[in-house]
This record gives C-alpha cells, sequence and structure tokens, in this order.
C-alpha cells in the first residue's frame, strides 16, 4: 500500500468510505438497537422483562440453549480437522490443486436449505444411507436416523450435515493463512531435521495460529445461526435458537420474543468467541 | 565433517526448459571454504538446494563423504544451511530457534542447551537468548541463522547469499567474522553469492557458474588472475579485465589486462600504447582513469596523485607476463 | 508411498462432499416411483418429470423470479458500496483504516438472527416489507463487509505505477481510476460481485422473516418443507445447489485468502 500523490485532500479516502459507512449503520448498528429494545419490551409496549422471562419460560428454550451448545462443541474440533486436512492438500505437493480446490470448496456456494435437503435424502428411512448400508450387509432393514424420539441421532445427523456444509468456510481461511508461510520456514524446517509430523506440530501450527483463531471465531459465530439445516433434518421437533427466534416470529408473530432470542444468540455468542480468544491469545511477538 | 560429491548432476525446472543446472560434477573437499559464484540465473542455487536435499535432481548423484545422499530427505543428510531471508522462525524465541534442529533429532535437553550457548557465544548473541525475532535487527536475525546452523554441528554447512540483505557496512563486519567462523569451526562449507569480493575473500576455492555450468574452478586468486576465458575475466574483478585487440600488444587474438597491471606515465615511452584521458573517477584510494586508445576504451588504475587530467595524452604499457591471451573465437584463454 | 497416501486422503475428502450431491442429482433426475423405491437405485432415470413437477408448482416460478430478482439487486448494491471503500483501504494510509477494517469484520460477529426482526419492523413502517428491495438492502448488509475486504484486496493487486502513470499522461484522478484502474480490477471486481449474489441466492433466515406473500425460492422451499413429497424436495435442492457448480468455479482462486490476513 501506499499514499499516492498528488492527494486532491486528506478527507477523499474518508469521503469514499462515507457511503458503506452509511449503510451499515442504517442496516446494521440502527436494527441492533432497535433489538435491545424490542427485547425489553413486551407486546403491548410496556419496558421491562416480560418478553425475556416469557423465552425463558418456554419448555423448548433450554433444550434449543443445550442442542445449539452440543453442536457448537462437536463440530468445532471435526470441522477445524477436516478444513486443515483440506487445506493442506490444495496447498500441498499434489498434482490437480485446482480441481481440489474447486470441490472443496464447492459446499461453500451451497445454500444451508440446499444441503438440509441433500443430507435428508441419504438419511431418511427409504434413502441412501440405509441402502448403502444394507447394500454391504451392515443392517437388516432400514434404521430411522431421523426419529424424533432420539434426539441424539437427529443431532448426529445434524452434525454431519454442518460438517459438510460449512467446513468450506473454514478452508477458505486456512488456505490464506497457509499460504502467507513463507516456504523459507518449511525448508528450513526440513534442513533441520524435522519429519512431516514435527513440521507440522512445531513449525506450521504455531504459524498459522492467528489464522486458526480466525476460523474459529468464525465458526462459532456462525454454530449460531444453524437454522435450516436444523429444520430440514429434525423437521420442528429439534430446536436450536436460532429456530426458535424463527418460530416466535413467523408463527407467532412476536417480534419482541424473537428479538429476546436474538439477543441471548449475541450474548452466547460474544461469551463463546471471548473463550476462543482467551484459550488461544494472541502472542506478542510478531513475524518479520 | 565430510567431502561432498556431485556428479554428472542436472535439474530442470520444467520439460522443455533450458536446464537450471547442466551436468556439473564437482568434488567439494572436506573442511573446505568452498564458494559457488555468478550471476542471477547461473544456477548456482539451485545447485545448493540439490545438495541440501531440497530440489530432486533429475540426473546425477550427490555424495556426502560415502553416503549417497541423491534420494535422501534434507532431514536425513546432517547437513544445515542459512537461508537468504535468513527463515527465523517468528513464533520461538532466539534460542529456540537455535536449538531447533537438536530438538528435532530429540536430543537431550542438556546437551541442547549447551550446544545453543555455545552457538550463540560464537556469534555474540548470549544476551538476546530470551528475545522473539520481531524485537531483534536484521543483522541480529542474520546471525540466529548462522547460530541455529552451527548449533546442530553439521558435517556440511551450506549458505545460500547469507550477506545479501544487510547493508553495505554490515555486510563487510560480518563477512569477516564469518571467515573467522569459518576457521574455527573446520566444517565443509559451500557458499553461494553473485558478490565476487565476498566470494575472492572467503572462499579456499571458487567456482564460477554459468548458465547452469561450472565454467572454472580454483582457488581465489587462481580465477582471478589466470580467467579460463573472457566471461570470468569480465565477471571478476572491479573494474572487469580489458579486453584489447591482440594486435597492440604484438600477438594475436584478445589480449586481456587487469587494471591494476597497466602503467601509465604521462610522457611517451617507446613500446607504450598511446591514448588520451577520457574520463577520471576517484575511488578514494585510487583513480579509475578510462583511457581512449584507439577506438578502445581502457581501465586503469593509478595512484590518486596521478598528474594528468581529461583531455591529457597518456602512454600506457603492460608487462608482457600480465596479459592474459583469449582466442578471438572462442572466447577460450590460450595456453600459459 | 507418501504420494500414495495423498492422493488417498484427497479423494477420500473429495469423495465426501462429492457422493452426497450425486444422491441429489439422481433423487432430481428420476421419477416419482424411483424415489420412493427401496433400495434406491446408484444411477438417476433420467426423466424430467420431477423437475417439471419444481418449476410448475404454484409459486415456484415467482419464487424463484424474487430470488433471482434479490440477487441480483444484492450484487450490483453490494459493489457500488465496496468499491470505493476497498479502493480507499487499498490505496490510502489514513487515521481509522484499520479501526474501519475491524469493525466491518465485527459487524459479521452479530448474528442475522439478531437483525433481520427489527429490520422487519423498520420495513413495515417504511412500506418495503415484503418485497424484493426489503431482501436485497437485508443481503447487502450481510455481504458488505466480507465484500468491502475482497474488493480492497483486489485493487491493492492493481501496481499504483499504472494509476500514476495514467495521470501524468492526462487523466483525472477519477480518470486515471476508470480507464486504468477498472479494466484490471474488473475480473476480481466481478469475483466480489459474484459472492454477494451467491450468498444473497442462498440466504433463508432473513428473508424468511422480511417476506409473507413474497417468498424468495429457499424460503418457499423451505415453508412447504415438511408437506412437500419427495420429488418436489430433491428437485428444489438441486435448484438451490445448481449455482454453486458454476460460481464457485468462476471464483474459487479469488475466494482465498478473504479471511486470511484481514480477518485477524
Amino acid at each position: 500500500m501506499s499514499v499516492s500523490s498528488p492527494r486532491p485532500s486528506a478527507a477523499l479516502p474518508y469521503l469514499l468510505l462515507l457511503p458503506s459507512v452509511a449503510y451499515l449503520v442504517i442496516f446494521f448498528a440502527s436494527p441492533m438497537v432497535q433489538a435491545f429494545g424490542l427485547a425489553f419490551t413486551s407486546t403491548t409496549g410496556e419496558w421491562g422483562l416480560t418478553s425475556l422471562s416469557a423465552m425463558v419460560s418456554d419448555d423448548r428454550f433450554w433444550p434449543a440453549v443445550w442442542t445449539t451448545l452440543i453442536l457448537l462443541v462437536v463440530l468445532l474440533p471435526i470441522q477445524l480437522a477436516l478444513a486443515l486436512a483440506m487445506s493442506m492438500i490444495i496447498t500441498g505437493r499434489l498434482r490437480g490443486r485446482g480441481f481440489w480446490l474447486y470441490v472443496f470448496l464447492l459446499p461453500l456456494g451451497v445454500s444451508e436449505l440446499g444441503a438440509g435437503i441433500l443430507w435428508y435424502s441419504i438419511f431418511v428411512e427409504q434413502g441412501w444411507l440405509n441402502t448403502v448400508l444394507q447394500g454391504v450387509g451392515l443392517i437388516d432393514r432400514p434404521v430411522i436416523w431421523l426419529d424424533y424420539r432420539e434426539p441424539w441421532r437427529v443431532i448426529g445427523t445434524i452434525v454431519v450435515a454442518e460438517a459438510w456444509r460449512s467446513t468450506s468456510l473454514l478452508v477458505i481461511i486456512l488456505v490464506g493463512g497457509l499460504r502467507q508461510i513463507p516456504k523459507d520456514y518449511l525448508e528450513a524446517a526440513d534442513v533441520f531435521h524435522a519429519g512431516p509430523w514435527q513440521r507440522m506440530r512445531h513449525v506450521v501450527l504455531p504459524l498459522l495460529r492467528p489464522t486458526i483463531r480466525t476460523a474459529m471465531i468464525v465458526r462459532v459465530v456462525l454454530a449460531f445461526e444453524v437454522f435450516a439445516t436444523v429444520i430440514a433434518l429434525g423437521g420442528t421437533a429439534t430446536d436450536t435458537l436460532a429456530t426458535q427466534a424463527n418460530r416466535a416470529y413467523t408463527e407467532f408473530q412476536d417480534a419482541h420474543l424473537a428479538s429476546a432470542y436474538g439477543l441471548v444468540i449475541l450474548v452466547v455468542s460474544l461469551v463463546a468467541v471471548g473463550l476462543v480468544l482467551a484459550a488461544l491469545p494472541a502472542r506478542r511477538e510478531r513475524g518479520e | 565433517m565430510s567431502d561432498i560429491r556431485i556428479s554428472g548432476l542436472t535439474k530442470r525446472y520444467a520439460r522443455g526448459a533450458a536446464p537450471a543446472v547442466k551436468d556439473v560434477s564437482v568434488t567439494v573437499e572436506d573442511g573446505e571454504f568452498f564458494v559457488l559464484l555468478g550471476p542471477s540465473g547461473c544456477g548456482k542455487t539451485t545447485l545448493l538446494r540439490a545438495i541440501a536435499g531440497l530440489e530432486t535432481p533429475d540426473t546425477g548423484t550427490v555424495h556426502l563423504g560415502d553416503r549417497d545422499v541423491t534420494a535422501l530427505p534434507p532431514r536425513r543428510r546432517d547437513l544445515a544451511m542459512v537461508f537468504q531471508g535468513y527463515a527465523v522462525f517468528p513464533h520461538l524465541t532466539v534460542a529456540e530457534n537455535i536449538g531447533f534442529g537438536l530438538r528435532m533429532r530429540k536430543e537431550p535437553r542438556a546437551d541442547v542447551d549447551a550446544a545453543v550457548r555455545y552457538a550463540a557465544g560464537l556469534v555474540q548473541l548470549g544476551d538476546y537468548l530470551d528475545r522473539y525475532p520481531s524485537a531483534l535487527s536484521g543483522g541480529q536475525r542474520q546471525r540466529v541463522a548462522v547460530a541455529r546452523a552451527v548449533a546442530v554441528r553439521p558435517s556440511v554447512l551450506l549458505m545460500d547469499e547469507p550477506l545479501s540483505n544487510l547493508d553495505a557496512l554490515l555486510r563487510l563486519s560480518f563477512r569477516s567474522e564469518l571467515k573467522a567462523l569459518a576457521k574455527e569451526l573446520h566444517t565443509t562449507i559451500v557458499y553461494v553469492t553473485h558478490d565476487q569480493v565476498e566470494a575472492l575473500s572467503l572462499g579456499d576455492r571458487v567456482a564460477v557458474m554459468r548458465a547452469g555450468e561450472i565454467v572454472q574452478c580454483g582457488t581465489p586468486m587462481e580465477v582471478y588472475d589466470r580467467p579460463v576465458d573472457r566471461f570470468v575475466g569480465g565477471f571478476l574483478g572491479t573494474p572487469p579485465m580489458n579486453m584489447l585487440p591482440g594486435e597492440v600488444f604484438g600477438g594475436r587474438g584478445v589480449a586481456g589486462i587487469r587494471a591494476e597491471n597497466i602503467e601509465a606515465s604521462t610522457t611517451e615511452r617507446a613500446g607504450a600504447l598511446a591514448g588520451r584521458v577520457r574520463l577520471v573517477e576517484p575511488l578514494g584510494s585510487q583513480l579509475l582513469v578510462t583511457v581512449a586508445a584507439g577506438e578502445q576504451d581502457v581501465k586503469i588504475l593509478t595512484p590518486t596523485d596521478f598528474p594528468a587530467g581529461d583531455g591529457a595524452d597518456v602512454w600506457l604499457s603492460v608487462a608482457p607476463e600480465r596479459i592474459r591471451w583469449f582466442d578471438a573465437d572462442t572466447e577460450r584463454a590460450l595456453a600459459g | 508411498m507418501r504420494r500414495v497416501l495423498g492422493y488417498g486422503g484427497a479423494a477420500l475428502l473429495a469423495g465426501w462432499i462429492l457422493v452426497p450431491i450425486w444422491f441429489v442429482v439422481v433423487g432430481a433426475f428420476s421419477t416419482a416411483d424411483s424415489v420412493y423405491t427401496y433400495p434406491l437405485a446408484p444411477w438417476p432415470d433420467w426423466s424430467l418429470e420431477s423437475m417439471r413437477f419444481f418449476v410448475t408448482s404454484a409459486g415456484v416460478p415467482q419464487a424463484l423470479l424474487s430470488s433471482v430478482v434479490v440477487a441480483l439487486i444484492t450484487g450490483v448494491l453490494t459493489l457500488l458500496l465496496a468499491a470505493p471503500a476497498g479502493y480507499a483501504l487499498a490505496r490510502f494510509v489514513f487515521p481509522g483504516a484499520s479501526a474501519y477494517r475491524l469493525t466491518v469484520l465485527a459487524t459479521r460477529a452479530f448474528p442475522v438472527v439478531v437483525l433481520s426482526i427489527p429490520l422487519a419492523v423498520f420495513f413495515l413502517q417504511w412500506g418495503i416489507y415484503d418485497s424484493v428491495w426489503g431482501v436485497a438492502f437485508m443481503h447487502t448488509a450481510l455481504a458488505l463487509p466480507f465484500v468491502v475486504l475482497m474488493v480492497a484486496g483486489v485493487f491493492a493487486g492493481v501496481p499504483v505505477d499504472i494509476e500514476e502513470a495514467a495521470q501524468i499522461f492526462g487523466c483525472s484522478r477519477f480518470g486515471a481510476f476508470r480507464r486504468a484502474v477498472v479494466p484490471n480490477a474488473a475480473p476480481g471486481l466481478a469475483a466480489a460481485g459474484t459472492f454477494a449474489v451467491l450468498l444473497s441466492y442462498n440466504e433463508v433466515f432473513a428473508a424468511s422473516i422480511l417476506t409473507l406473500q413474497e417468498p424468495t425460492l429457499p424460503v418457499f422451499v423451505l415453508t412447504g418443507l415438511t408437506q412437500a413429497p419427495l420429488p418436489f424436495r430433491y428437485a428444489g435442492a438441486l435448484f438451490l445447489l445448481a449455482p454453486a457448480f458454476l460460481f464457485i468455479l468462476l471464483i474459487r482462486r479469488r475466494l482465498v485468502g478473504v479471511g486470511g490476513p484481514t480477518l485477524r
């Protein structure tokens, strides 16, 4: 980056930023403020905790909270491992890197709903998974994977679908980070007696740390927005915070209750981001 | 410690492209400071990386001592390297960087610590062991890179233009330090540079490369005084060797004469070549004078008190044994 | 040996992505009878029955049109807003630049859920609730942060020299931008716009909150999902997936690194 000259005025960069800032104030900042207002008022417009207490006393609130958190905790390590493997392949020495990149990024363009239906066709009783399992003789008759009396099973299917769909985003981030590691460092590791695993552990992962942190933050934030996949696979029987918020608005037409859910999502995701930052603090020292 | 024997090594980066290294065979003696010198793109770095195992040669072999290491990955070759950009790990302290190779070999902690202290002492980094590279100057990072290489007590130490990222003053002082260090280590060293002064001052032997081949290999004075062809004569020395038509000096072919071997006089002398001063460039300790002699420009070095200014008539003479004769067509040196 | 391991692993991971997609293709191009037959056949009958059924279902054409219109508005609007900002970030060093970057990124830490509900309330007041404009405005806000950073990267990749040369040889500042920078940045800008289009086409939560009678395609499919027959679902899924195949192919190289240095 460089300052180009001559500069008509020092205000130019700010003028250029203005449209996007103004837009984000109108469509981002103001609804944020409004969301607080909605959450802390009742349907009749009085200030108070009515909407929040209505939310907490709903039978489906705590299950929704737990499901959301479980999804996050289970998905995070799975997706990081998958994304790391894919990124290593994309940045590695195999031929056809363009192809691998394309395939591994494909799900990025797939909507939550598309992915949800896709996995529904696999997990449904007369679906692909049972076809394959029965074909190789592992089961005698179709298993009901999407059994609503077995919440763990349904959550398992959601984990698989989400791991399939949203790992691509982490791949983008990790590949970007891997490409920034100068080749010299890897060669130095090679010369100084590091085997492939040692190189990964002592050189690549530490250098990749800021990138991994970014990836985790992105993953955490997205985890609280899991929505259409849940509806596609779990129908109305499995809830997450996002599906509850949606239901509050579309079924009960209660913007206050829906905003209360939104607020909970915001708070929980900020706490989770905070935990990630605490678990992986930025080193004071930076690269050259 | 071990010698390095390279035979018939060829490396092409792309199919059909000119080879970066073409059928090179050379032996580096045990304990020798060996310099690969050449202009950029001549293949010197590729050759070094092939010794390191960072490049796989298309054909040919590399032996370190008695071992054929051609197929071995770098970490199994028992060598160390100083990279051009240093490649000092930013996430490790100075001590951790220096001890990296030993820790990768899972050597006992106490040995690692001792080696780190020894290597850090050699390059005067003893007081910086707990710092991170971001808190070091370029020159200090360079020392870390050297210490990291020394710490593993390699049988072969490779250096890829280690001084090229330093400013002129640091480069000079570090060059002397490197030479002293090399004497102390008795390790076989292969050193890549495009700087002929570095090559001449550091090397026990210098190999001059061009277009993927070693053109000449010998002691610095051999390479400087008795270049095998016009390319080597022109590449080494500041200014480059004068290349004059041989008839002037009563011979055939091309006469290569070093600027400092030409004696200039302001009075006419029998058998001397007459010319006129075209340009005088003071270099501080000497004057670099360009003399137009007939169709030719001749560069000469004179003491600073040389009396002739621009446009003055001068007479140039050379002791016949100081002339290096080249064939006009093949550009190879003629016998002698 | 390691090479074999590498290709094996890569093929395994690729299969993990591609095999499920194949299943959808099979489902969408099979007859209703085959879809309900168990066990399923691994090859489609190449029948257009399901696709025809889906496309001609009441509401689908309008929803598809809405989706396309919303996506296009989002793409254009996002680029118009992001281009100046990205240019400023790429070309100027000024106080507040990194604060801007950080703020823009931080906006993505706030879930869509929180935003869309108050926006629905606003849009009702402004009279753009349940319209393509409302949804497009929301999607633009969602895409803007990423696209600004992508565009900044694109502009940073165009050498300042050529812009300055254009100015030396008689262009105004804006003229230099238009004649020297834009042509060189065009592929990157197109990729950034494509990213916004894709994000909009796929987004379902906000769109479901902000529409009622005029749903986008994903919202329409979602609303009828629990009652919809399998052929309808599978054909719908293929329609939702299809743009990804083309668009990701076009922009895959530009996507990499969007998050790397900038998201720090």
